[in-house]
């Protein structure tokens, strides 16, 4: 199985962290991964994005052209991927901060307010991480414990009051994500 | 050593490092700015030395004379910034200097832009600069690769005497993977150079030069290079092969552009399509013989390069009429999706009805006898 | 007998191709000489030029390491980065120096890369046949200005060591002549001197000498030693442009 995902967003929002934080995951459980951040002039306008693949098999490009799974963080961001994520494929929103509606039936919109949720945690910062929580529950693609084993290896693990906080992070935004999935289906069997 | 992720241009520097590199000299240009940012930090840790030097040209000639006073000496560039070296690359190859180059290729010509491109293979095989000279060449697919191939770099550097180009891409320099090190080389282990200029201490004086005026010295410095270059082809040339047992269509590819026909090929494969994979390791020495050998069974071959088509000629060259010789490439910086190489190959397969055995196969049958 | 004049250690017992009264001969001796009086023979490497000095090798007794033309100060920083403990030098003329080579020069004094620049400036390029060098002067005929240069098309000539000056690395630059005995015996000391600032490890140091070049100046040898006195050192004054080695005038000086 191979999964291609884009983290999409602001400078400043941590969206390169997040796919560091999904390919160095995938590492420690054994899979394929490759990470290609964008970069040179393409960053200096103030967005960033990455594209992380993980995979079973060997990796052929670490290029995504239609992804199966988007993270955006901002508006511009759900703007440019909108329309490339795959048929069938998983958007993830930053609902806090976008206020654009994903008009396609085909894919499986998550929305999940993390710049308010990291508000409520008291680290404005950790948006990126409640984030990366919500992508664990509503992909699938590795499980929040690998993810919350994985944080002390980064930036974000390094103090042990912050690896807590980040983990409590990576808590909240799976919980966040799983009441929307579960609202969504309610909503669906009505 | 537990593998670390890595970014390409982050793994060649702690492969150069590991090698036994103590010395770089640089100056930056997107996308390997992130080389001379590692080897400025590495360097300081393990006593090296790390010059920004004022420009390419000022880069490559500190090479030069790191590389004459004995050092393990490394410079990193991309396209404009390689096209500045070549004055200093073809001092390298006639000084007959070790030294260790590295393109991680962007779009051109000209400025061009930073996207992942395959555009300089002319300029890193056929020498680049002025003179009758090669550098070796290699081409890594993977950020692994990149390392192991940094490692030989040097080795071969220092063994043949002679400039050694790491021709990666935009790609291959940005990308994270998972890298696995290995041990630090003990400099001490380092073969001893009985040619460097170290002061003419109880040892007569030392030249190193290029200037040979008199034609007839001229020449036979050129055959001594030319001697070198035939044994570096008998003894270096690298390829590996994928698929190919039963293959009716080949694709040539080298570095990111090989990785993404491997997943091409997969996808074909599941089509049932006999299609396999040739990738060159060492552009030059080019592995004439081995695709020659191959042409001889597979009679279609379809190179695909990021360009507008370079290392095709080597293909024609190599394979000398045995066997179809198709291009594919797209230049510019733009990276073509396994998708699109997958729709190309089928096209080219069934257009050149590859599925059917008629009467002229596309694959000998039973092989070379 | 009392032998009072002999070949230096440091240069090889041949015969210079220069062409006669060419300054270069009496320069590659004076270079010899000091690092022959500072006992640094055996660890010095030298980096010769494009230009008529490019046969230095032949010369001189020490190593050397050739560099394309103009590049020699970038050669010299890799070799000296790499033997921080041997004394570096290059040997370039004008056109190498301070045309085609400026960046090179500029940042390797910035830098204070301990070496040792010695310039030979005479506003000719020489080896290619006369054309205009960045230093010939205002009015003064080459293969390429056959009328004169003119500053308002071909740019005044430049004067690279004043530019140095500016460097924060650069501590010691001097212009000096070989055009009469007194002329030599200072350049001598010059030479010697951005020797030792080498050796004391204070920065870059660069002497140029205006040196005569009778073929393409179309002048009898005599005649040139005169005109660089009458004329080109008016351009180029002689003396001191900077020196911030705090040495006591006896230091470095040889006798």
């Amino acid at each position: 199985m191979t999964i291609k995902s884009v983290f999409a967003g602001f400078g400043g929002q941590g969206v390169l962290m997040m796919g560091y934080m999904l390919a160095l995951t995938a590492m420690r459980q054994g899979k394929n991964v490759t990470y290609l951040p964008s970069y040179g002039a393409e960053v200096r306008g103030g967005t960033a994005n990455c594209t992380v693949v993980v995979s079973d098999d060997e990796i052929a490009s670490p290029v995504a052209s239609s992804p199966d799974i988007a993270v955006v963080m901002n508006n511009p961001s759900l703007l440019k991927y909108a329309n490339l994520v795959r048929p069938g494929g998983i958007m993830l929103v930053n609902s806090t901060l976008v206020g654009s509606v994903v008009n396609r039936q085909d894919l499986n919109v998550v929305k999940v307010p993390a710049t308010d949720l990291a508000h409520e945690l008291g680290e404005d910062r950790s948006a990126n991480v409640v984030m990366m929580g919500a992508f664990a529950q509503a992909t699938g693609v590795l499980s929040l414990e690998a993810f919350s084993e994985a944080l002390a290896e980064t930036n974000l693990g390094k103090k042990p009051k912050v690896l807590e906080l980040n983990r409590h992070a990576l808590q909240v935004g799976a919980d966040s994500a799983r009441q929307a999935l579960e609202a969504a289906r309610s909503a669906a069997s009505k | 050593m537990a593998r670390q992720l890595m970014r390409g241009n982050h793994a060649l520097g702690e492969a150069a490092v590991r090698a036994g590199c103590r010395y770089y000299f640089g100056y930056p240009i997107t996308p390997q700015n992130e080389v001379p940012e590692y080897m400025s930090g590495r360097l300081l840790e393990v006593g090296g030395t790390f010059v920004q030097a004022e420009s390419e040209l000022a880069s490559i000639n500190m090479v030069i004379g790191a590389s004459m006073a004995g050092g393990r000496v490394m410079t990193s560039s991309s396209s404009p910034g390689i096209s500045l070296k070549q004055e200093g690359i073809s001092y390298l190859a006639g000084l007959e200097l070790p030294a260790v180059i590295v393109n991680m290729t962007r779009g051109g010509p000209g400025l061009g832009n930073i996207a992942p491109a395959q555009s300089d293979y002319f300029q890193a095989t056929r020498g680049g600069g002025h003179g009758d000279y090669r550098c070796i060449v290699l081409a890594p697919a993977s950020c692994q690769e990149l390392c192991d191939l940094t490692i030989k770099a040097f080795d071969l550097a220092d063994k043949y005497r002679n400039p050694v180009m790491i021709l990666g891409d935009g790609m291959i320099g940005q990308m994270m993977e998972p890298v696995e090190f290995p041990e630090m080389t003990d400099l001490a282990s380092l073969p001893a150079k009985d040619w460097t200029l170290t002061g003419a201490a109880g040892r007569p004086q030392r030249t190193i030069l290029s200037l040979l005026l008199d034609p007839k010295v001229l020449e036979n410095h050129n055959y001594k290079l030319v001697r070198k270059y035939d044994a570096v082809t008998l003894a270096e040339t690298d390829w590996d092969t994928y698929l190919c047992e039963d293959a009716r269509l080949v694709i040539v590819a080298f570095g990111t552009s090989a990785r993404i026909a491997k997943g091409a090929i997969k996808r074909v494969r599941e089509m049932g399509l006999k299609v396999g994979l040739f990738r060159p390791k060492s552009l030059w020495p080019f592995p004439t013989k081995p695709l020659e050998e191959l042409s001889r069974v597979v009679r279609h071959l379809l190179v695909f390069e990021m360009n507008s088509g370079q290392m095709v000629e080597d293909v024609r060259l190599a394979v000398n009429g045995q066997a179809q010789v198709h291009f594919y490439g797209r230049p510019g910086g733009v990276v073509p999706t396994p998708e699109e190489i997958a729709h190309q190959i089928s096209h080219y397969y069934y257009g050149a009805h590859l599925n059917e055995d008629g009467p002229s196969r596309a694959r000998l049958v039973g092989g070379l006898s | 007998m009392k032998q009072v004049f002999k070949t230096p250690q440091s240069l090889k017992p041949a015969i210079f191709h220069y062409c006669p009264g060419c300054g270069h001969s009496i320069i590659h001796r004076l270079v010899a000489e000091a690092i022959d009086e500072l006992g640094i023979r055996e660890r010095c490497i030298g980096v010769p030029p494009a230009g008529c000095a490019v046969l230095a090798y032949n010369y001189f007794d020490v190593d050397m390491g050739e560099a394309p033309h103009g590049r020699a100060l970038a050669v010299a920083t890799g070799i000296k980065r790499v033997l921080p403990d041997r004394v570096v030098f290059t040997y370039q003329g004008d056109g190498d120096i301070a045309a085609i080579g400026t960046a090179e020069t500029i940042h390797a004094a910035n830098r204070g890369e301990k070496i040792t620049a010695i310039f030979v400036n005479n506003a000719t390029y020489g080896m290619t046949g006369g054309q205009m060098a960045p230093t010939t002067l205002v009015g003064m005929g080459s293969t390429t200005t056959p009328k004169g240069r003119v500053a308002a098309r071909d740019g005044a000539p430049l004067d690279l060591t004043q530019m140095l000056a500016v460097a924060k690395g650069s501590v010691y630059l001097e212009r000096v002549t070989v055009n009469s005995p007194q002329a030599i015996k200072k350049a001598g000391k010059a030479i010697k001197k951005a020797f030792q600032v080498q050796l004391d490890g204070l920065g870059f140091a660069l002497v140029e000498v205006l040196s005569p070049c009778p073929t393409n100046w179309k002048m009898s040898p005599v005649d040139s030693f005169k005109w660089i006195d009458s004329t080109m050192a008016q351009v180029f004054p002689l003396g001191v442009i900077k020196d911030e080695t705090g040495y006591q005038e006896a230091k470095g000086g040889g006798e």
